[in-house]
């Protein structure tokens, strides 16, 4: 998947499972503050990323994916 | 001291319709809830009748994340309920201020549970799971998710006892009122209506296989029943004892005045008549009641052989030569199953305040066994003040509750 399919699919993703618009969904906004995630759904961003993009994020790699652009970073280099 | 306990709310959420007057209306119209279902067919089903219940829209009213923690069984619970409590007079500032508590069936997570598992098996990663699988599938999770939703603070208790799950629900949550130790419990129960939940019901055979004629395959007690036909949705009713409930200034639309129950110590599927009778009984004898007194026994009857046979022998021996008017609303909804019990007394709730008895569709002749009760064909204009509501289930579980109008 090319980082523009990746972006793409994580806005239709995310917006659908957490209920927020897709363009709230930017590089630089906070993952947590936009999706107002608590520490269970969390387990929910963690388990969608794993069924869309087949990449697992172990917890010990959650403090680094702060923002969507980590996200697509994180995705891009271990798909 | 003993406490009087009444019913002063009802909600309904069934393949007959989602409010309290559209129910009332298909009872009166004989109404068949049936339908054959094309997708359970082609998934495997020997048989494919169903019912429809639609999904309540919770979005605007529960949030994502709570919602996360709710299977489509706690969803139907949560719309019957908050029309229970609205009828009741109910808003979440009273119940904030009082203690007010749930008993809920409901016996099965099938299609959470499953979802979680396959997810878990496929991924080998537990988190894979998502964050509501733990809540969505414990049986208990109607009772968790509606407490935390509605803020209750008294007891929360989940009834699984198969077919009469609701109906034991209500028998509970009676008796703690009646013992004065809660004033206000919210009752009754829900069931599951996807394509998994009774995959494994059906392969016992248990279901009516007369699938080119959907609103004809219920026909508990007559001759030609062929199994029953499986159904979900949620029912729920507010108990309060009469003090509580008159120092409120509640709605009070009825009084519970009898519960009785038993075992069978039998069969773990094949019913017998021993152990419902001992229901019946117990439940005259609980409430004081004079067989004769009973208009109307909404009956547990499901459409198979050995249960409609056995539970019209029941009636028999306790109401002898009375022949105290019959029905089972099945005919119209199928099994309700875990939320049968509940469903039923809203039901016999609806034709009680109504004034007539819904017809039993597709009784047609009865058989040997069948013959000795008075089944109502066709609805009927009846005024009548007291109902009797049968609930029985695998393992031998039964329940009966008792109910007398107040005007």
């Amino acid at each position: 998947m090319t980082r523009e399919e990746i972006i793409k699919k994580v806005a239709e993703t995310l917006s659908e499972e957490f209920e927020v618009e897709q363009d709230v969904i930017t590089p630089d906004a906070v993952i947590y503050d936009t999706l107002d995630l608590d520490s269970l759904s969390l387990v929910d961003l963690v388990a969608v990323v794993q069924y869309t993009f087949k990449v697992k994020i172990p917890v010990s790699d959650l403090p680094s994916v702060k923002t969507f652009n980590d996200l697509y970073d994180y995705i891009e280099s271990h798909q | 001291m003993e406490q009087r306990v009444v019913i002063t709310g009802m909600g309904i959420w069934s393949c007959l319709g989602q409010t309290l007057d559209d129910v009332r209306q298909a009872l009166y119209d004989g109404k068949s809830g049936i339908i054959f279902s094309q997708e359970r067919k082609d998934m495997g089903y020997r048989s494919a009748l169903c019912t429809y219940v639609p999904m309540p829209d919770l979005k605007k009213k529960i949030s994502r994340t709570q919602r996360q923690f709710m299977p489509e069984e706690a969803m139907y619970a949560y719309a019957a309920t908050e029309q229970a409590l609205q009828n009741a007079g109910l808003d979440q500032d009273y119940i904030d201020n009082h203690e007010v508590g749930i008993i809920y069936g409901n016996d099965s997570v099938a299609e959470a549970t499953m979802n979680a598992l396959d997810r878990f098996r496929e991924f080998k990663d537990t988190s894979a799971c998502g964050s509501g699988a733990i809540f969505q599938s414990m049986n208990s999770t109607i009772t968790m998710n509606l407490a935390c939703l509605f803020r209750l603070r008294g007891i929360n208790l989940t009834s699984a006892a198969a077919c009469a799950s609701s109906s034991l629900a209500i028998g509970n949550a009676y008796l703690l009122i009646k013992n004065g130790l809660s004033d206000c419990i919210i009752t009754g129960g829900a069931q599951e209506n996807n394509a998994y939940v009774v995959a494994s019901f059906d392969g016992i055979q248990a279901f009516s296989t007369r699938e080119d004629e959907p609103s004809k395959a219920c026909r508990p007690f007559d001759k030609n029943r062929d199994g029953l036909v499986p159904g979900g949705g949620a029912a729920t009713v507010i108990l309060e004892s009469y003090e509580h409930a008159v120092k409120r200034g509640a709605p009070i639309l009825a009084e519970i005045v009898g519960w009785g129950f038993s075992g069978n110590g039998d069969h773990i599927s094949t019913p017998n008549v021993a152990g419902p009778a001992r229901s019946l009984e117990l439940a005259l004898k609980n409430g004081g009641v004079n067989p004769t007194e009973v208009g109307y026994v909404n009956a547990h009857a499901t459409s198979t052989h050995a249960g409609d046979g056995r539970e019209a022998m029941a009636i028999k021996q306790i109401f002898g030569d009375y022949a105290v008017p019959v029905t089972s609303t099945k005919s119209q909804t199928g099994h309700e199953m875990w939320a049968a019990g509940a469903a039923e007394c809203v039901y016999s709730m609806l034709m009680m305040k109504g004034g007539f008895i819904a017809g039993n569709l597709n009784f047609e002749e009865p058989d040997e066994e069948t013959a000795c009760v008075n089944v109502i064909p066709e609805t009927t204009e009846k005024h009548f003040d007291m109902f009797l509501s049968n609930s029985f289930g695998f393992g031998g579980t039964n329940s009966t509750l008792i109910v007398k109008n107040i005007e």
